[in-house]
C-alpha cells in the first residue's frame, strides 16, 4: 500500500504534519513531519504535498549506503548516515526532511495516520 | 512550565529597538487563561489611561491561547489587541491562518510592541532570534506583494502578518493581513502597527509545544475531530464555508441591504454560496488543524480585473455585496481583494461605503465632495473607487477613513442616524431589527457592533423575532461562551456548526495544561475578562455609559423594506427594556457600569471605578 496525494483537495490545514509529529516524536511540532505542505500563493492558489513515493532515488544517491527499502518502507540507518544531505537535495519529491534536533534526515514510514486524519481525503490509500 | 503554553512573552520596543523575553507569569495563566484574557489584562495594567492609540506609548499585542497549535480541531487562532484608534476603547481582532501556531512553535504566548520606529521596518522572529530590519521598498506596497516578497526572501516556512498602505496612512479601519487573505480585521489595529512604522511581522518557530498529558489530549482531540467528520453539515460547510449563510440570511430577512435599509437583497442568488463555488472558487483553504476549511480561495477574472482572493467570506459578501448592493460575485471578490491588498477591514469598509452612498443619494455630500465621482448603490465603480480613496486617504476618503461615526459628525445633517455603528465600530453583517437578541449583542459587544462575542439570530427565530423579553440572559451566556474560544486560542466554529461540545474544549484544556478548571470555571474567567474589557471603555472613553450602548436611530425610527422582514422595526422602549434587563443580570448600574461589588466578586477589586 502506498499513500496517494490529491493536491487539489489539499486545504493546507497541516493536520497531517501535526499528527505525523505526534505519532512519531510524541510532540506537537508540525515542523517534525515526514510530509511537506507548501502553499503556492497568491497564484495559482494551491498546495503542493511532498511525500515519499518509494522511488528509491535516495537509496541510489546515498554515499554511505545508509538508506534501504524494507518491504516498501524507506529506512535510514542512523549509524551509517553521515548527514551529508545528498538525499535531501536529490529527492525528486522534496520528501526527505530534516530538523535541527536530529542528526539524520527522516522519511515517511507509511504509517497512515495522516490518511486517517486528513479532513478532505487529499491523502488516500492506493495500491 | 505550564503545558499548553509557549512559555514566554516577547516585548519589542520600536523606539530603542530593545527586545526583552520574559516567562509567561503563572498568575496571568491562572487568572486570564490566554489570548484575549492576556491582552486586556496587559492593556489595563500597562497602558496609561488616556494613551493616544497611535502614539509611541500605545501597545500592539498579538496573543495565542493554551490550545493554539495543539491537536484539537481549528486550533489556529490568534487575537490581536490594543486601544482602538477607531473607537478609542477596547480594540481586538481575531485571525486564523498559520501565524497562530507559529507563535507557539517559536515559544511565545504573546508579542507586545511599543514605542515607535523612526524608519519603516519589519520584524523577523526566528525562534529565539529577533531582528528589526529596514522595510525599504516594502513601505507603500500592498499586503500581497509584501507577503510574497518576504516569503521569497526569508523562506516559505516563515509566516507573515503585514499591513497595506492603509495601515501606513493610519486609516482607522486598517487591518492586518496574513496568509494571502486571512485578516485581523476589526477596530483599526493595522493603523496601530502603521503608527509604529512596522510593515510586517515575520515569524518562524521550530520548537514543540509542551503539553501536560499528551495521550489524554490526543484522545479528546480525536473525539473532537470525529464529531466534525460525522456531523451531517460537515460536507456542506467544506463546500461553501461561511458563504452558505447568504441564502439563509436573505430568506430570514437578515441580510444587510443598501446601508441596512432592508434585510433582503433581491439579487442575492448572484452572490450566494453556490454561485460563488461555481463561478470563482479555486480551492478550499483552511487555517491550521481545521477540518472544516471554511476558507475559499477564489479567482475573479473579467475584462477589467484578474485577481486572486481568499473569500469572500459571508461578512464580506454581506457588507460589500448586499449593503452596497453589488449583485455580482466577481465584483464582490474584487472589492474584497482591494480591501485585503490596501489593508482595510471589509466589514467597516463596506459599511462606510454604503453610508457614503446614502449620504450622496440624500444630497448630504455631492460631486463637489467626491471629486466628481457619482456614488450609486449597485455600482461597482463607486465601491472600488471609494476603497482606494479611503485606503489612500484621497479626497473624501480622508474623512471616511476616520470611520462612519466620525464621518457622520463631519457631514452633519442627521447622517449619524444612519451611520450603522455602535461605539464607533461599524455593525457587521446581520440586520437585527427583527432579531432583538442579535441587536442587543451588537449594542453590548465589547469592541463595538461586532457579531463575534455574541451571535443570536437563531435564538431570536426560536423565541420570537419581535420579543425583547428574556433576550438579555441568552446574550450574556453567549458573551461568556463564544469569547472563551478567543481566550483558549481556537476557532468557535467546530462548536457552533459541528456541535463539538464546550466540555470537550474544557477537557482538552485540562489535558494540555494540567490545570483542573471545569467548564464553569472557564466561563467564570470569561465573565471576569468581559467585565475588564467593559472597565477599559469606562476608563478610556469620557462619558462612557448607557448612551454608548444605544444603536443608530435607523433601528428604532425606520422600518425595514423588502423581504420577509419588510416593515420590521425595534421600538426604542424595547431597546431600553433589554438594556435594563442586561445591566441588571450583569450586576451593573443602570448606566451600564460594573458595580464595586461585581468587580470584587470577579477578582477585579484592583480595578478603580471612576
Amino acid at each position: 500500500m502506498k499513500i496517494g496525494r490529491d493536491e487539489l483537495r489539499c486545504t493546507g490545514c497541516k493536520t497531517c504534519q501535526l499528527i505525523c509529529s505526534l505519532d512519531h516524536f510524541k510532540e506537537h511540532n508540525p515542523k517534525k513531519a515526514a510530509i511537506g505542505i507548501t502553499g503556492k500563493f497568491p497564484a495559482p492558489g494551491k498546495y503542493k504535498i511532498s511525500l515519499c513515493t518509494q522511488c528509491e532515488k535516495c537509496i541510489e544517491v546515498c554515499p554511505t549506503d545508509a538508506i534501504t527499502n524494507e518491504a516498501g518502507i524507506i529506512k535510514i540507518d542512523a549509524d551509517k548516515c553521515n548527514y551529508c544531505l545528498v538525499c535531501v537535495d536529490e529527492c525528486p519529491f522534496g520528501a526527505v526532511f530534516t530538523h535541527r534536533d536530529f542528526e539524520k534526515p527522516f522519511i515517511c514510514d507509511v504509517c497512515g495516520e495522516c490518511v486517517e486524519i486528513c479532513p478532505t481525503k487529499a491523502l488516500y490509500w492506493k495500491e | 512550565m505550564t503545558g499548553g503554553y509557549g512559555g514566554s512573552i516577547l516585548r519589542i520596543n520600536l523606539t530603542d529597538k530593545k527586545v526583552v523575553k520574559e516567562p509567561t507569569p503563572d498568575d496571568l495563566i491562572r487568572d486570564y487563561i490566554g489570548a484575549r484574557g492576556f491582552i486586556i489584562r496587559t492593556l489595563f495594567k500597562e497602558l496609561a489611561p488616556g494613551t493616544d492609540p497611535l502614539g509611541p506609548d500605545a501597545k500592539f499585542i498579538m496573543a495565542a491561547g493554551p490550545l493554539t497549535g495543539l491537536f484539537v480541531p481549528s486550533s489556529g487562532k490568534i487575537q490581536t489587541g490594543g486601544k482602538s484608534p477607531l473607537t478609542g476603547g477596547y480594540g481586538e481582532a481575531n485571525s486564523g491562518g498559520h501565524f497562530p501556531e507559529e507563535l507557539k512553535l517559536a515559544g511565545y504566548d504573546m508579542i507586545i510592541l511599543d514605542g515607535q520606529s523612526e524608519k519603516p521596518c519589519y520584524i523577523v522572529i526566528d525562534d529565539d532570534e529577533v531582528k528589526i530590519e529596514d522595510a525599504g521598498e516594502l513601505w507603500g506596497k500592498g499586503s500581497f506583494a509584501v507577503e510574497e516578497t518576504l516569503k521569497k526572501n526569508l523562506g516559505e516556512d516563515f509566516q507573515i502578518a503585514s499591513i497595506g498602505p492603509a495601515g501606513e496612512k493610519l486609516v482607522k479601519i486598517a487591518c492586518i493581513t496574513h496568509d494571502f487573505g486571512r485578516q485581523a480585521g476589526r477596530t483599526g489595529l493595522g493603523a496601530v502597527l502603521g503608527s509604529k512604522k512596522v510593515k510586517a511581522i515575520c515569524l518562524r518557530g521550530t520548537k514543540a509545544i509542551p503539553v501536560h498529558d499528551l495521550e489524554g489530549l490526543m484522545k479528546v482531540g480525536r473525539r473532537m475531530y470525529e464529531q466534525c467528520f460525522t456531523n451531517p453539515a460537515f460536507e456542506l460547510w467544506q463546500t461553501y464555508g461561511t458563504s452558505a449563510v447568504v441564502n439563509w440570511a436573505n430568506r430570514i430577512g437578515a441580510f444587510p441591504t443598501r446601508n441596512f435599509r432592508g434585510g433582503y437583497f433581491e439579487q442575492f442568488t448572484n452572490i450566494s454560496g453556490p454561485r460563488m463555488r461555481k463561478d470563482i472558487v479555486v480551492i478550499n483553504k483552511a487555517c491550521y488543524s481545521c477540518a472544516m476549511c471554511c476558507g475559499k480561495y477564489s479567482h475573479a477574472k473579467t475584462d477589467k480585473y484578474d485577481v486572486y482572493v481568499e473569500g469572500p467570506e459571508y461578512e464580506t459578501t454581506a457588507m460589500i455585496g448586499g449593503d452596497c448592493a453589488l449583485g455580482n460575485i466577481k465584483d464582490v471578490a474584487y472589492g474584497n481583494h482591494l480591501c485585503d491588498d490596501y489593508g482595510i477591514d471589509t466589514i467597516s469598509g463596506g459599511s462606510i461605503i454604503a453610508f457614503a452612498i446614502e449620504c450622496f443619494e440624500k444630497g448630504i455630500i455631492t460631486e463637489k465632495d467626491t471629486g466628481g465621482l457619482v456614488l450609486k448603490f449597485g455600482d461597482p465603480e463607486s465601491v472600488f473607487s471609494l476603497i482606494k480613496m479611503i485606503a489612500m486617504r484621497e479626497g473624501i476618503g480622508d474623512v471616511l477613513a476616520e470611520g462612519s461615526k466620525a464621518a457622520a459628525e463631519h457631514f452633519g445633517a442627521d447622517s449619524i442616524k444612519f451611520a450603522m455603528q455602535v461605539k464607533g465600530l461599524e455593525q457587521s453583517g446581520y440586520e437585527s431589527r427583527r432579531a432583538p437578541a442579535m441587536l442587543l449583542s451588537y449594542m453590548t459587544s465589547d469592541i463595538g457592533a461586532q457579531h463575534r462575542p455574541s451571535w443570536a439570530v437563531t435564538h431570536d427565530i426560536a423565541t420570537g423575532r419581535d420579543s425583547a423579553e428574556g433576550k438579555a440572559g441568552k446574550v450574556i451566556e453567549l458573551q461568556h461562551t463564544r469569547p472563551l474560544f478567543d481566550t483558549l486560542g481556537v476557532c468557535r466554529l467546530p462548536w457552533i456548526e459541528m456541535q463539538v461540545p464546550v466540555a470537550d474544549y474544557a477537557e482538552a484544556y485540562r489535558k494540555a495544561t494540567g490545570i483542573d478548571y471545569s467548564e464553569q470555571d472557564l466561563i467564570s474567567i470569561s465573565e471576569r475578562i468581559w467585565n475588564l474589557t467593559r472597565m477599559f471603555w469606562v476608563r478610556e472613553v469620557p462619558g462612557f455609559g448607557r448612551a454608548s450602548d444605544i444603536p443608530p436611530a435607523r433601528v428604532y425610527e425606520e422600518k425595514l423594506t423588502g423581504g420577509s422582514t419588510d416593515g420590521g422595526i425595534l421600538e426604542r422602549e424595547k431597546i431600553e427594556a433589554m438594556l435594563d434587563d442586561y445591566y441588571n443580570l450583569r450586576g451593573w448600574t443602570n448606566d451600564g457600569i460594573p458595580t464595586e461589588q461585581k468587580l470584587k466578586e470577579l477578582g477585579l477589586d484592583w480595578v478603580n471605578l471612576p
